[in-house]
């Protein structure tokens, strides 16, 4: 994807609101860029693409993306995202959200996105932590580590998002890392493309809110890690449920053909302008 | 149109409709939920959406990014479904996103009864939302009523780039009515005002004559930033206390600039009037009865009728008042809007008549306030 990075330029608010207000070495401003370069290879014209997000670190990035963006409410991106995907069905929508944003506050509309299969691209960006308030324990903190809000270690357990997307009715479920950036790009390419609601968790381990409090090392460490932590799907397929603990299974994770929303409710209007045509209602 | 019998909801429903409503995100509760029924069967026929959503919360969102995606878009709730509400309607307070939210009141807190009318929304109506943010809030007694003023919500949410809340009650929801319908080509319907600048020069914030920046729709090639951070013009996020200052005092300007063209009300037989009996939705019904019978038992006393509760329409009580006219006021809640009126017209000027067990207000409970209102004077 070289020629789409050096295309990235065109698609920034470089003019506008620069430098991000994202911590040095966060993995934010990657899957960003990863976002432009599929947009970029798509060729898909900045017209027709909204950004939505909510609030926290990653709802911070519409604003400094050159398409029709959008900063909502603490996990409300999705529904505000229906909405707009319902009234012009031809835009590709992308949802831009953090874990505590899509999983906890946002929990309920995530599994009835998914449900609809409405075609909309979910980016999750999974830092394991609520990052702009400062660490504390989120949905998607591992059992035992530490938040400012677990200070005793984290009793909840973790909530599998590629597994509770798949159950819920996603067409397409897929994982990688900050680390793993080609991958991220290729599956933001698959996942934009395809029809119905697909979900896309970037795994970006924050350093500042999570790692310090967890004494996991320094940005750089951090980031060594998820290469470590990372196995591929296949890799994944030949290792026990013991050996997978702690890690990160990477790649498309669940794909299916399934009825799309928007499509569906056409035919319902269909239906409906026949029936008034008939002069049966 | 010919006349024929008609439920309040349904008039809610069809005025949304002639406005030029093409979507609507709900979620059923009781006493609207004949609203979101006839939308579901209505929309797809005009080439609109329907959608039931999995909240009141998902509702409002999805009415919001529909709103912003160029069309007109609103739902209807109940007041456990307005409380989840509220935080989004300060969202389009904040971003100048055109949408209605209706209201029809049952009696609260909480689960309160679900299937008797109330009017104790209006104060969460007005400042339900936190910070200090205008809104418009409209109230009908009549089927009627409730297909005009629909039409007339969807209006001045485009026009001033505004929620608008729709306070109806579970009487007005529910009752059926001979209504006559006015024909489509008389029914007066406004658009927002798009940009006819080039993307470059559009600002969807900026400071306008009219204090209503006009609203581009996604996908028409202005490719601007929507926020609910305080934003400067071009709708990036600001902390410039000159861009904060200025936002504010245009949002309101909008409103109170315009006070005259939104303020909606009726008055009968106020000119001869010493008392006059101040009611708003199901409970003017009973007002008008109680001053007709205090009229013909030959009390001077007349009638005003609020349709419009938010903006306050105060220049009609201070002109009132100015001319030594003393005030009762008939609400089914324990008093809301009477502090709106006490506060324009001073508190002994206006009596209360108050209920919130779900029950309506009657005539007679008006004509008893009537009447000591006038031995007091009297002595």
């Amino acid at each position: 994807m070289r020629r789409e990075t050096h295309k990235a330029y065109e698609y920034l608010r470089h003019d506008k609101r620069f430098p991000n207000m994202w911590c040095a070495g966060c993995g934010i401003g990657i899957v960003m860029g990863s976002l432009i370069r599929a947009v970029a290879h798509l060729e898909l014209d900045k017209d027709e693409v909204a950004v939505i997000s909510g609030i926290g670190c990653t709802g911070r990035m519409p604003v400094y993306l050159d398409f029709n963006t959008m900063h909502t409410t603490h996990g409300r991106a999705l529904a505000f995202a229906t909405g707009l995907k319902m009234a012009r069905p031809g835009m590709t929508v992308i949802v831009v959200m953090g874990d505590g944003d899509a999983l906890a506050i946002g929990g309920n509309h995530f599994i009835h996105t998914a449900r609809r299969n409405i075609d909309l691209t979910a980016i999750i960006v999974n830092n394991l932590t609520y990052g702009m308030t400062g660490g504390q324990v989120s949905p998607t903190t591992p059992t035992g580590k530490l938040a400012t809000t677990a200070p005793y270690g984290n009793v909840d357990q973790s909530f599998p998002i590629a597994e509770l997307a798949k159950a819920a009715g996603a067409s397409l479920v897929a994982r990688s890392t900050v680390y793993h950036v080609t991958e991220l790009d290729k599956l933001l390419v698959k996942a934009i493309q395809k029809k119905g609601f697909s979900v896309v968790e970037a795994v970006s381990y924050c350093h500042t809110g999570y790692g310090r409090l967890n004494r996991l090392g320094r940005p750089v460490d951090m980031m060594r890690a998820l290469k470590e932590d990372a196995v591929t799907v296949k890799a994944a397929d030949e290792m026990s449920a013991d050996e997978l603990k702690g890690r990160i299974v990477r790649g498309l994770l669940h794909e299916a053909d399934l009825p799309e929303y928007t499509e569906l409710y056409a035919q319902v209007i269909a239906q409906a302008q026949a029936l008034v045509e008939e002069g049966q209602s | 149109m010919s006349p024929r019998l008609l439920q309040g909801n349904a008039a809610c429903a069809l005025g949304a409709l002639a406005a030029g409503c093409r979507f609507f995100g709900g979620y059923p509760i009781t006493p609207s939920t004949e609203i979101a029924e006839v939308m579901a069967r209505e929309l797809p026929k005009v080439g609109g959406t329907f959608i039931q959503m999995e909240d009141e919360i998902a509702s409002i969102a999805a009415v919001l990014g529909a709103s912003v995606g160029g069309i007109k878009a609103m739902t209807a709730t109940s007041g456990p479904g307005f409380s989840l509400m509220q935080e989004n309607i300060g969202y389009a307070a904040m971003a100048e996103i055109p949408c209605v939210i209706v209201n029809v009141q049952r009696a609260g807190p909480s689960t309160g009864l679900p299937t008797s009318p109330s009017q104790g929304d209006v104060m969460q109506a007005r400042w339900g939302s936190h910070g200090d943010h205008p809104i418009i809030a409209l109230s009908p007694s009549t089927v009627r009523e409730t297909f005009d003023l629909t039409v007339c919500a969807f209006n001045f949410s485009e026009k001033y780039r505004t929620p608008v809340i729709l306070l109806m009650d579970e009487v007005v929801g529910h009752m059926r009515e001979r209504t006559e319908l006015p024909v489509t080509e008389m029914i007066e319907v406004v658009d927002r005002i798009q940009p006819n600048v080039p993307p470059a020069w559009y600002f969807p914030y900026e400071e306008t004559s009219a204090d209503v920046p006009p609203f581009a729709s996604f996908g028409e090639g202005y490719r601007f930033h929507i926020t609910g951070l305080f934003h400067d013009r071009a709708g990036f996020p600001t902390l410039r206390l000159d861009e904060i200052q200025p936002w504010l005092e245009r949002v309101f300007n909008k409103i109170t600039r315009h006070v005259d063209d939104i303020t909606q009300f009726q008055e009968e037989w106020v000119d001869d009037a010493a008392t006059v009996v101040v009611a708003y939705g199901a409970t003017a019904r009973s007002a008008r009865e109680a001053v007709k019978i205090a009229r013909q038992g030959g009390r001077k006393v007349g009638l005003v009728k609020l349709l419009t509760l938010w903006p306050f329409p105060s220049q009609i009580f201070r002109r009132l008042a100015r001319q030594g006219k003393r005030f009762v006021m008939a609400e089914m809640n324990l008093g809301q809007l009477s502090l709106e009126l006490e506060r324009v017209v001073g508190r002994n000027r206006v009596r209360g008549v108050h209920r919130a067990d779900g029950q309506m207000i009657t005539p007679g409970q008006i004509l008893e306030a009537i009447r000591r209102r006038q031995a007091r004077v009297e002595l």
